[in-house]
């Protein structure tokens, strides 16, 4: 490589200070390894703030790859970047190139690179410690731009997060009576017959439920159907569900083995129940329950529509056999309330 | 017009005259929900919506409600974070008044969907200067105007600072002209600012 020029031609004067301004983490290592010069900034940084007059190789350690910071080591990585250390402070990498000075020595321009805002925060650096072209300030304006854009991103997240979900419970509620609505049921009863967990099916329907909106009024019917589901609820496990699927009609599901007979002693539960009579604002309501039961017990392969349509059936016999009563669907039509 | 904007009108309500004075605007405005997403995007046309209901709400002229707005932006404490974004701008008040060419790019850097009104600053006399605004809010000049003062105060300078009307170059282009004396860059002692956050200023 060609390294002499003649002397006088582009060469350039320059007051210690002038340098200072231009380059804030400048530094002049001589020909044997001492420190001539240092830049305003890294002065600061120094160690005891002192520099001048030691050997570079004791204040840093130069890094990828890691070895002494002699001037041989040095001269073998001029026209690249160069990484090194402070020595007292090896947790922040320094970027830097160095040049050489016509046989005295290199001439080396640092940075922090990445660090900087570490450095800043550290050393409690300000403007003036960085040269007006400079990117530092930029940097850490938009680090902390950046730090604030991405807190309101994350509230937002959140925020939209809990509305989705809120949502979602909305979208499978009965708003009324705040219990499962059809398209919960359906979900459910999907989930049910793909994972071929077995599970018992009633359709229940109020009796005489039409006369207390008649003679009463909505503002009793409402009272009873939310009466209604608050008994429902009470006479199910917690991991059964209920469903308002109509006005007064309603689909339970019982996920577990298929015991019919339990399923029967459910149902009388809850007709019993549910015939209680119910007071509205000083009237008596009184109202009962048919229902009509299958299990998915019964099916070779269960079919949801196939078993809503046999305790439909099951129902409807039921209210044809008086009300009040529970029929299970079954080839025979046996009746068990 | 990006939700920061939109956003930030809310808060200034909120903050200032409280959760019902900003109730009040949001119903005036026919918004039809109670609260805007800093990180959304929304129809320009709620911001003028907003801007005039909360001047009816208030019984208040909208120059002033907009000038109270600007001011707002920098000394409340719920918007320090804005603050500190300014404080970049500048070691002096000087300085920040020459960076305020900058503002729509440095707006940008943060977030590439905000649109800041175009600004261009010139000088008149030794320490006189004129800042032109350019954006589709009307009013925006005003908002210049609290923000500037308060700048003022948040770095110690005395300056006299006006609205100077309007220019229109062409229909649909105007720009709204702040005037600016600065009489004393070191008054007073301002606020403090250190470039990291976590020493604080």
């Amino acid at each position: 490589m060609k390294m002499r020029q003649p002397l006088g031609a582009d060469l350039i004067v320059l007051q210690a200070a002038a340098l200072g301004q231009l380059m804030p983490m400048h530094l002049h290592v001589d020909a044997q390894g001492i420190i001539q010069a240092v830049g305003p900034t890294l002065a600061k940084l120094l160690p005891d703030a002192r520099g001048i007059g030691l050997r570079f190789e004791d204040l840093f350690a130069l890094r990828r790859p890691s070895t002494a910071a002699t001037v041989a080591a040095l001269a073998e990585r001029q026209g690249r970047q160069v990484h090194l250390v402070f020595r007292h402070e090896a947790d922040l990498t320094l970027r830097g190139v160095a040049v050489p000075l016509a046989g005295m020595g290199f001439l080396l321009n640092l940075s922090y690179g990445i660090w900087v805002t570490e450095a800043v925060r550290r050393h409690r650096l300000t403007v003036a410690d960085f040269a007006a072209t400079d990117l530092t300030v930029e940097m850490l304006y938009l680090v902390e731009a950046k730090s604030a854009v991405m807190d309101e991103l994350r509230n937002l997240n959140l925020r939209l997060h809990g509305a989705k979900e809120v949502a979602e419970e909305q979208a499978l509620t009965d708003t009324l009576t705040g219990l499962r609505n059809r398209r919960a049921l359906d979900a459910r009863l999907e989930e049910l017959l793909d994972a071929g967990h077995p599970f018992g099916l009633m359709h229940l329907d109020l009796d005489f439920f039409k006369q207390v909106n008649d003679n009463l009024g909505h503002a009793a019917g409402d009272y009873v159907l939310c009466e209604v589901a608050r008994i429902l609820l009470e006479e199910t496990r917690p991991y059964d569900m209920v469903a308002r699927v109509g006005g007064d009609e309603f689909v339970l599901l019982f996920p577990g083995p298929s015991d019919v007979q339990r399923l029967g002693q459910i149902a009388r539960r809850i007709i019993d129940h549910l015939s209680k009579p119910m007071n509205f604002e000083g009237n008596v309501c009184k109202i009962s329950a048919s229902i009509g039961m299958t299990v998915s017990g019964f099916y070779d392969r269960p079919l949801a529509e196939q078993m809503l349509a046999d305790a439909d059936d099951a129902l409807y016999a039921s209210k044809r056999g008086g009300r009040s009563q529970a029929q299970l669907f079954a080839p025979a039509g046996a009746k068990l309330g | 017009m990006h939700g920061l904007v939109n956003r930030s009108l809310q808060c200034f309500l909120r903050d200032t005259y409280g959760g019902a004075t900003w109730a009040a605007v949001a119903q005036e405005a026919r918004l039809g929900f109670d609260s805007f997403e800093s990180m959304l995007t929304y129809d320009a046309a709620l911001t003028e919506a907003v801007i005039v209901a909360a001047s009816k709400v208030l019984n208040r002229a909208r120059d002033s409600v907009l000038e109270d707005l600007g001011t707002y932006l920098v000394s409340h404490p719920n918007v320090a974070a804005l603050r500190r974004l300014l404080r970049f701008g500048g070691v002096s008040y000087e300085d920040f008044l020459m960076s305020l060419e900058d503002l729509p790019e440095r707006g940008r850097l943060a977030l590439p969907d905000l649109d800041l009104p175009m600004l261009e600053l010139s000088q008149n006399g030794a320490s006189a200067y004129s800042l032109r605004v350019t954006t589709p809010i009307v009013g925006a000049g005003h908002v210049m105007v609290g923000l500037l003062r308060a700048m003022a105060d948040d770095y110690g300078a005395l300056v006299l600072l006006d609205h100077a009307g309007t220019e229109t170059h062409a229909p649909q282009d105007a720009s709204e002209v702040v005037s600016i004396h600065l009489l004393d860059q070191s008054f007073a002692e301002g606020r403090r600012f250190a470039l990291s956050e976590v020493n604080g200023g």
